[in-house]
C-alpha cells in the first residue's frame, strides 16, 4: 500500500523499488540479521529494568550521539549543541503538550506537538548551524559549547516559558492504540524503532548525493566550492538534518524520564554526548549506539563494581573520564577502531602470505 | 588611530558621543527625573563596578587561555579546571598559613607546574591534532573535576579577605545627593578595587612584556609563524612550555581571586571555562587587548543585565557573542 502511494513512476517504478529493497536486504551482512533478531526478541530475554533503563536509555543517548556523529563524521563539524537541541525538543513537548506545570503547558494533541517540537528544534539548530559554520575545527566546538551553555542558563533563569529551575514534571507519552508507551516493553520497542529508523536514515543520507557532497566538503571545502556546491548551505542543512534525529531522541528522553529540567541539557550531559560519540567511534553510524550502551552500563553498574573494590561508589565520572582519556589517547576512532584493528591483525596472523589478496 | 578616525568620521563621532554620555552618567549626580526612570544611581554605579571587576577576573582567566591559544593553536578545555584547582589550593594554603598573598605565590607555581606537565604529556605529543587535543583536555577536565569533587566535596569555600583589604573604601564618585545637599560618595569593597588595579597592572605588564622584551618578541614571532621561528634556531618547545606555565599559573591565581570575591565550589570550572571561551571569541583569539575588551564587555553585560533585566542577563552575554560572530567572526581585536 505504501508502495502504491509512493509509485509516481507506475508499475515499473514499483517493481524496481521492490527489487531494490530485496537486493538491499540480501546485500546486508548476516550480522545485521543476528543483531536484529536479538534486539526484537530482547523482551523475552531481559527483565523490565534492562529494557527500560538500560536499552531504552542507550537507544536515546545513542540517537543524540548519532546526530553528533553525523555532523562530525560526515561533515567534519563537532557540535556540542546536540544535547541542547534534543532538550529543546523535549521542552517543546512539555510546553505544548501536557505536564505538571498546568499554568504553562498548552495541552495540544500529540500529533500536533510532536512535529512542532521537531520543527522548533530544527529551526534552533539551523540558527546555531548558520553561526557555527562561519568557523572551523576547534572554533566550532567552542562556539557550540557556548550555545549549549547559553541554553542551559537561559532555561534555568526563564520562568515564563521554561519554568526555570524546576522544569516540567509529569510529561508522559500519549496513550495511543490503548498502549501505555511508558511500560517497559512498549517503550523498548518505541525507542528501538526510532533508533533503527534514525540509524538507517543516517546510512541512507550518507550515501545520497547530499551526504556525498557533505563528505566532499568535509575533505576539501575549496574544491567543492569550485565545483559549484554551496558549501555553507550544505553545512547548515547537515545541522538541520542532525537536529531532527537529536530531537526525536530528546522527545523520547522526556517521555522516559517523565520530566525535563535545565539539568537535562547541563554541561555534564553535553559533554557526555561527546564522550559517547567518541568512545563509540565517529566513523560509522553504529558507533554512537555502542558508545551509549557502554556508557549506560558503566553509569548503572559502576557504583556496585566500585564498592565491590572498596572504592567510593560515586566516583563513576572518574571511571568514565579515565576511559574516555584512554580511548582518545590510544584509539582516536573509538571502540569500533579498536575492534577493526584487532580484526585486521588477526586476519593477518591467520594468513600472512596472502595478506591483501585474500580480502574482499 | 588618526587614520581610523579619518576613514570613519560618522562612527567616531557616534562612539565619542556615547563615551561622553557614559562618562556623564558616571560622574554627574542624577536628577530626580532620571532616578525615576533608571532607578537609583547607587544601583547603577554598583552594577557598573561589579561588571568591571568581574571583567577583571574574567581577564585573568581568559588572558592565559588566549595566550596559549594564540601561540600554540591548542585549545585547553581543562583551563577551567586549572582555575578551580587554584581556588581550592588557595583556600587550603591561606587557611593553613593565614597569608593571602603567600597563597598567590604557591598556587601560581603549583598550577604552572601542572601546566608544564600538561604541555609535556598531552600537547607536545599531539601537535597539530586539534580535535584530539581538545578531546583529551575534555577528558582531563572530567577527571580533574571528579577528583576535586572527591577531595573537597560539594560545599562552597570562601577565601577570607586579608585585614588590610577588608571593608569598603570611598570612591570620588557621587552616588546620591541628599535633600539637605549633602553628597554621598560611592562606597565600594576595597578588595575588589585592589583586584581591579592589579589586573590592569598585570595587563599592562603583559602587554609590555609581549611588545618590548626579547621573549615577547619570540612569542609574537611564534604566534605569526611557528615553523619559521623554529627553523631560525629558537627552541620553540621551551617557549611553549614557558607560555603554557604562565597561562596556567594565571588561571590558578584567578581561582584565588574568584574564591575571594565569590566562592570556590564544584562546577565553577565549567563556568569559567565558558566565560573565557566567550571572552576570547568576542575579543579575538590570541590578543591580550582583545581579552581585556571582551572581559569587560562580558562582565558589564552580565552585571548590568542582572540588575536591569534579571531574566535575560545570560542572553545578553551570548547575544554579544552571536553578534560578534555574525559580523566579525575573527573577534573584535582578532586578525
Amino acid at each position: 500500500m505504501s508502495e502504491q502511494s509512493l509509485g509516481g513512476g507506475g508499475a515499473d517504478g514499483r517493481r524496481s523499488l521492490v527489487a531494490r529493497l530485496n537486493a538491499g536486504l540480501r546485500s546486508l551482512p548476516p550480522a545485521y540479521g543476528v543483531v536484529g533478531v536479538l534486539l526484537l526478541l530482547m523482551p523475552l530475554l531481559a527483565n523490565d529494568f534492562f529494557l527500560f533503563q538500560i536499552f531504552g536509555w542507550a537507544f536515546i543517548l545513542g540517537m543524540i550521539a548519532l546526530s553528533l556523529m553525523f555532523l562530525a563524521g560526515y561533515g567534519g563539524m563537532v557540535s556540542l549543541a546536540q544535547m541542547s537541541i534534543a532538550a529543546l525538543a523535549g521542552y517543546m513537548v512539555a510546553i505544548l503538550g501536557d505536564s505538571g506545570a498546568t499554568a504553562i503547558s498548552l495541552g495540544w494533541p500529540w500529533w500536533l506537538y510532536v512535529p512542532v517540537a521537531i520543527l522548533v528544534a530544527a529551526a534552533f539548530a539551523t540558527f546555531i548551524g548558520a553561526l557555527a559554520v562561519r568557523t572551523e575545527g576547534i572554533y566550532t566546538i567552542m562556539i557550540t559549547l557556548a550555545f549549549a551553555a547559553a541554553f542551559f542558563y537561559f532555561t534555568r533563569q526563564n520562568y515564563t516559558i521554561f519554568n526555570g529551575y524546576s522544569g516540567f514534571s509529569n510529561v508522559v507519552p500519549p496513550r495511543l492504540f490503548g498502549v501505555n508507551w511508558r511500560s517497559p516493553v512498549a517503550f523498548y520497542y518505541l525507542s528501538l524503532g526510532c533508533a533503527v529508523l534514525s540509524y538507517f536514515a543516517v546510512v541512507y543520507v550518507s550515501r545520497a548525493p547530499f551526504g556525498l557532497a557533505l563528505q566532499g566538503i568535509r575533505d576539501n571545502p575549496r574544491r567543492m566550492a569550485a565545483l559549484g556546491f554551496n558549501v555553507v548551505a550544505h553545512r547548515v542543512a547537515a545541522y538541520t538534518f542532525a537536529a531532527v534525529i537529536a530531537s526525536v531522541g530528546g522527545i523520547l528522553l522526556v517521555w522516559q524520564n517523565a520530566q525535563i529540567s535545565p539539568g537535562t541539557a547541563g554541561l555534564p550531559a553535553v559533554i557526555d554526548i561527546l564522550v559517547i560519540a567518541i568512545v563509540g567511534g565517529l566513523v560509522r553510524p553504529i558507533g554512537p549506539f555502542i558508545g551509549a550502551f557502554i556508557y549506560v552500563l558503566l553509569r548503572t553498574f559502576s557504583p556496585d563494581v566500585l564498592e565491590a573494590l572498596a572504592l567510593p561508589g560515586d566516583r563513576f565520572k572518574l571511571i568514565i573520564g579515565l576511559g574516555f582519556l584512554v580511548v582518545v589517547y590510544w584509539s582516536p576512532d573509538g571502540v569500533l577502531g579498536l575492534w577493526e584493528r584487532w580484526r585486521s591483525r588477526r586476519r593477518r596472523r591467520r594468513d600472512p602470505l596472502m595478506d591483501r589478496g585474500s580480502e574482499p | 588611530m588618526n587614520d581610523i578616525i579619518r576613514r570613519n568620521p560618522g562612527w567616531t563621532v557616534a562612539i565619542a558621543l556615547l563615551a561622553a554620555a557614559v562618562v556623564w552618567l558616571i560622574v554627574a549626580p542624577w536628577s530626580a527625573g532620571m532616578e525615576a526612570t533608571f532607578g537609583r544611581k547607587q544601583i547603577f554605579l554598583n552594577a557598573l563596578f561589579n561588571g568591571i571587576t568581574l571583567g577583571a577576573l574574567y581577564f585573568l582567566v581568559a588572558s592565559g587561555f588566549t595566550l596559549i591559544f594564540g601561540l600554540m593553536k591548542n585549545v585547553n578545555l581543562a583551563h577551567g579546571s586549572l582555575y578551580l584547582l587554584g581556588g581550592y589550593l588557595g583556600f587550603e594554603i591561606s587557611e593553613a598559613t593565614g597569608s593571602w598573598l603567600f597563597s598567590f605565590v604557591v598556587v601560581f607555581i603549583a598550577v604552572a607546574m601542572l601546566g608544564v606537565v600538561l604541555q609535556y604529556t598531552v600537547f607536545r605529543r599531539m601537535e597539530g591534532e586539534d580535535l584530539r587535543q581538545t578531546l583529551v583536555t575534555i577528558g582531563i577536565s572530567i577527571v580533574l573535576a571528579d577528583i576535586m569533587l572527591w577531595l573537597w566535596g560539594g560545599p562552597s569555600y570562601q577565601i577570607l579577605t586579608p585585614d588590610w583589604l577588608r571593608g569598603p573604601v570611598d570612591l570620588p564618585l557621587i552616588a546620591a545627593v541628599r535633600d539637605s545637599g549633602e553628597v554621598i560618595y560611592l562606597r565600594y569593597p576595597a578588595v575588589r578595587i585592589a583586584i581591579l588595579v592589579a589586573s590592569i597592572a598585570l595587563g599592562v605588564l603583559m602587554w609590555l612584556a609581549l611588545n618590548r622584551t626579547r621573549i615577547g618578541m619570540l612569542i609574537r614571532a611564534g604566534v605569526d609563524d611557528r615553523e619559521m621561528l623554529a627553523a631560525s634556531g629558537v627552541r620553540v618547545q621551551i617557549i611553549f612550555m614557558v607560555v603554557f606555565a604562565f597561562g596556567a599559573g594565571l588561571a590558578g591565581i584567578a581561582g584565588i581571586v574568584g574564591g575571594t570575591f565569590q566562592s570556590v565550589v564544584a562546577g565553577e570550572d565549567m563556568r569559567f571555562l565558558l566565560a573565557s571561551l566567550v571572552v576570547v571569541i568576542v575579543g579575538g583569539m590570541g590578543s591580550i587587548l582583545g581579552a581585556a575588551l571582551g572581559a569587560v564587555l562580558i562582565g558589564l553585560a552580565e552585571q548590568l543585565g542582572s540588575v536591569y533585566a534579571p531574566t535575560y542577563s545570560v542572553v545578553f552575554t551570548f547575544l554579544i557573542m552571536a553578534l560578534v560572530l555574525a559580523f566579525r567572526p575573527q573577534g573584535l581585536m582578532g586578525r
